[in-house]
């Protein structure tokens, strides 16, 4: 049987992990967000589901370099998931679509209305809720 | 179109999200390494149910990006923050997580905030 401490200390050590897991997942899709962004405006808008146009825009630097967070964002989550609920984690995670918002306004020069305003800070307000939850509730990982 | 395309995003990204989350929360439960990025590589490769999630996140993205192109980003991601609702009931239901009142309360503050930032 282990020790009190060192149980104590495994989950210190946990929860800091994932709390960074958390902090690199909330990080990466905002700026492969504005990356994709910033390279599909290189390419015609014009609707299509050619899966081939898709292809072809992989070949701009930015495009490419978002996909490369994208699929980083994708590989850490999956980590995360590994120790945090699913119900935990994509509302907790969510505070990204206001780093989204927040790159748009700076990079993209796009306008922030008082109605965004009031959905960032509900989206903070949610997550926050949802962060003082335990972390997973499910099996052997419960913190 | 735009609904099927709705559906399409919704449906594969919930069904996406759900297998991810079983399958790691079990990779995680047996011990195995998921250290760095190669441990998670090695986790899939071995767990063949999240190459089938990764398939799923694939076709939601591009459906994504086919229904950006035909409708207006204002309806595109509300109606596709439908998701929220639908994998923290199935979190519930299938997955067995315990969502008490204050994850709920958090879930649908997200999901309004998500809706009005769309606006």
């Amino acid at each position: 049987m282990p020790e009190p401490a060192t149980t104590a200390a495994r989950a210190q050590t946990g929860a800091v992990h994932a709390a960074r897991l958390i902090l690199l997942v909330i990080l990466l899709k905002p700026f492969s967000n504005l990356l994709l962004a910033y390279g599909e405006r290189h390419f015609s808008t014009a609707p299509t589901l050619n899966p081939l146009l898709y292809i072809a825009s992989l070949f701009d630097p930015f495009v490419a370099a978002g996909v490369l967070l994208q699929i980083w964002w994708l590989l850490s989550r999956m980590r995360l998931f590994s120790t945090a609920d699913l119900s935990f984690v994509i509302p907790v995670t969510a505070v990204g679509y206001v780093l989204t918002t927040l790159l748009g306004k700076f990079f993209l020069h796009e306008i922030i209305t008082p109605a965004r305003w009031s959905g960032i800070a509900l989206v903070c307000l949610g997550s926050m809720l949802v962060a003082g939850t335990r972390r997973s509730t499910t099996g052997g990982n419960q913190a | 179109m735009r609904w099927t395309l709705l559906a399409l995003v919704v449906v594969t990204a919930v069904a996406g999200d759900l297998l991810q989350s079983r399958e790691m929360k079990r990779a995680g439960e047996s011990g195995e390494s998921l250290a760095g990025i190669q441990g998670v590589l090695k986790t899939i490769w071995r767990r063949r149910a999240l190459l089938l999630s990764i398939g799923c996140m694939a076709v939601s993205f591009f459906a994504f990006l086919a229904l950006v192109q035909r409708e207006p980003l204002s309806f595109a991601v509300p109606a596709s923050a439908a998701t929220f609702v639908l994998e923290t009931l199935l979190a519930r239901f299938v997955l067995h997580e315990r969502v008490d009142a204050r994850r709920a309360a958090g879930a649908i503050c997200v999901l309004a905030g998500i809706v009005l930032i769309a606006r």
